[in-house]
């Protein structure tokens, strides 16, 4: 039953290869496929699972006698030992669990966001926040508001205003919250997945780039205002940011993207040229995700000829 | 107030009680001043709604002398006290101030701001909540912080990352 491993090794070749797509791929482009990919592959290897378990379930004597078919064909036919579809039967409903818990969850935030969104009422979608806090969010809702604390908008020339307004009404535009929603819900499913969502997340955040950089036709006065932006919270927020300049010492490396967080990769994407479309990466990308659909129906087919040829000469 | 001096120094020589009396006084005084201290925040605030412009904190407190007293009259604050209570406002975010000469002048802050305030403590603290927001710049850890200083370092632009006393530009 190689065709059942398929659906379960694509995701984990997914999740490796999340980041350096994520990293290639167009934005806009990015998000569709690896959030497209992220429920595919969580829903193919649900069923790669659930076709596992139903193979050990149906070597069960009662429900060979419920569907009148003959176990020790079902045996013959079917090599998968029953531990691994006990395991299956285990991780499918570890899984579901997971899938609903998070669906509340996010649910619940959700509502929480429109229900708070639609009690603000600023003149222009923007709603300025007192206090010591460095901070910008996107507030979903509808329509969602953009929250900003005033100490930011502070020390923050026009222009760079100009593009932290634009990057949050990308979000709300685009409807981004979904997008990471989903591929919340895909990685809650099947956490081999997570490196998608987590990809999904900072493509998300490319698209919101890109768009101020269209905007304000700068994409360097992006750049900039995300770095401002991003070492005044930061520093704001614990000194140590600061101190360790000085502690880098002699071998402080040339600048390494390898291992670095989402902010640094932002800021040196919109240093470089903009991001071309990729088609054959993507079309590679598609044609992969459906070799897992494609090898999950053909094993349900497979099982569903066992079954057939297990229950056998009626007569008998 | 008053009559616990002599309570307390009695048997006592004329010095120690004088000493007794004034200590008593003191702390009954900061007593008071803890508990006035909610009453005048909230009378402060309504002073300030009041206004038709900001407020520098002396005015505050002119003003103040001014309002008639529900529980009869109260000794005229010190400047230092309406300060102090200004800035405790302003660091609940319940004021916004503005630098005007050597000081500032504080306005109210008004009610959308207010509630838009208080959901990001909601939305922060609650489970999952954080994450429908679309946070402009997540975490920065040291190595990140670093890295992004060479970037904007090697971008030749400004990099204005510290928050200086009087930020950036106005």
């Amino acid at each position: 039953m190689w065709l059942l491993l398929l659906p379960l090794v694509i995701p984990a070749l997914a999740g490796a290869a999340a980041r350096p797509l994520a990293a290639r791929l167009e934005p806009r482009h990015a998000t569709w496929l690896l959030t497209t990919a992220a429920v595919a592959l969580a829903a193919c290897s649900m069923a790669a699972l659930a076709l596992l378990a139903a193979y050990a379930a149906a070597r069960l004597p009662f429900l060979a006698a419920a569907g009148d078919y003959s176990t020790a064909v079902m045996r013959r036919g079917d090599p998968i030992p029953a531990a691994a579809g006990v395991a299956a039967a285990l991780a499918l409903t570890g899984g579901a669990v997971a899938v609903a818990v998070m669906f509340r969850n996010r649910a619940r935030a959700l509502a929480e966001s429109y229900r708070r969104a639609a009690g603000l009422h600023p003149e222009d979608g923007i709603v300025v926040v007192p206090g010591p806090a460095i901070e910008a969010y996107a507030l979903p809702g509808l329509p969602g508001r953009i929250v900003v604390s005033g100490r930011l908008l502070d020390c923050l020339d026009d222009r760079r205003r100009a593009a932290l307004i634009a990057h949050e009404q990308a979000h709300l535009a685009s409807r981004h919250h979904l997008f990471s929603a989903v591929a919340r819900l895909a990685a809650a499913a099947n956490p081999l997945l997570i490196p998608v969502a987590r990809a999904v997340d900072y493509t998300v955040e490319r698209w919101a780039d890109e768009h101020a950089a269209a905007v304000t036709s700068d994409r360097r006065l992006v750049a900039q205002t995300i770095g401002q932006v991003a070492l005044l919270a930061g520093t704001g927020r614990r000194r140590v940011a600061g101190m360790a300049l000085g502690v880098t010492g002699p071998r402080a490396p040339r600048v390494s993207l390898a291992w670095a967080g989402p902010v640094p990769r932002r800021v040196a994407a919109l240093l470089t040229a903009p991001p071309r479309r990729q088609t054959i990466l993507l079309a590679a990308c598609t044609v992969i995700v459906l070799i897992a659909g494609v090898a999950a129906l053909l094993a349900a087919r497979d099982l569903h000829a066992l079954l057939e040829l297990a229950q056998g000469p009626r007569s008998q | 107030m008053g009559e616990e001096g002599p309570f307390l120094a009695s048997g006592s020589p004329p010095g120690a009680e004088q000493q007794a009396a004034g200590a008593s006084e003191r702390q009954a005084a900061g007593a008071s001043e803890r508990r006035a201290a909610g009453a005048l925040e909230a009378e402060i605030l309504a002073i300030l709604r009041e206004a038709d412009g900001p407020l520098s904190p002396g005015e505050v407190r002119q003003r103040l002398a001014l309002r008639p007293q529900p529980g009869g009259p109260r000794g005229e604050l010190s400047y230092s006290t309406v300060v102090t209570i200004v800035s405790r406002l302003h660091a609940k975010g319940l004021l916004a101030r503005q630098r005007a000469g050597r000081g500032f002048t504080y306005t109210p802050v008004d009610e959308a701001s207010l509630a838009a305030s208080r959901m990001s403590q909601v939305l922060g603290s609650e489970h999952d909540h954080d994450a429908v927001l679309s946070r402009f710049v997540s975490g920065l850890s040291s190595r990140d912080a670093r890295l992004l200083r060479e970037l904007l370092a090697g971008d030749g632009g400004p990099a204005g990352g510290d928050p200086g006393p009087a930020g950036e530009q106005g």
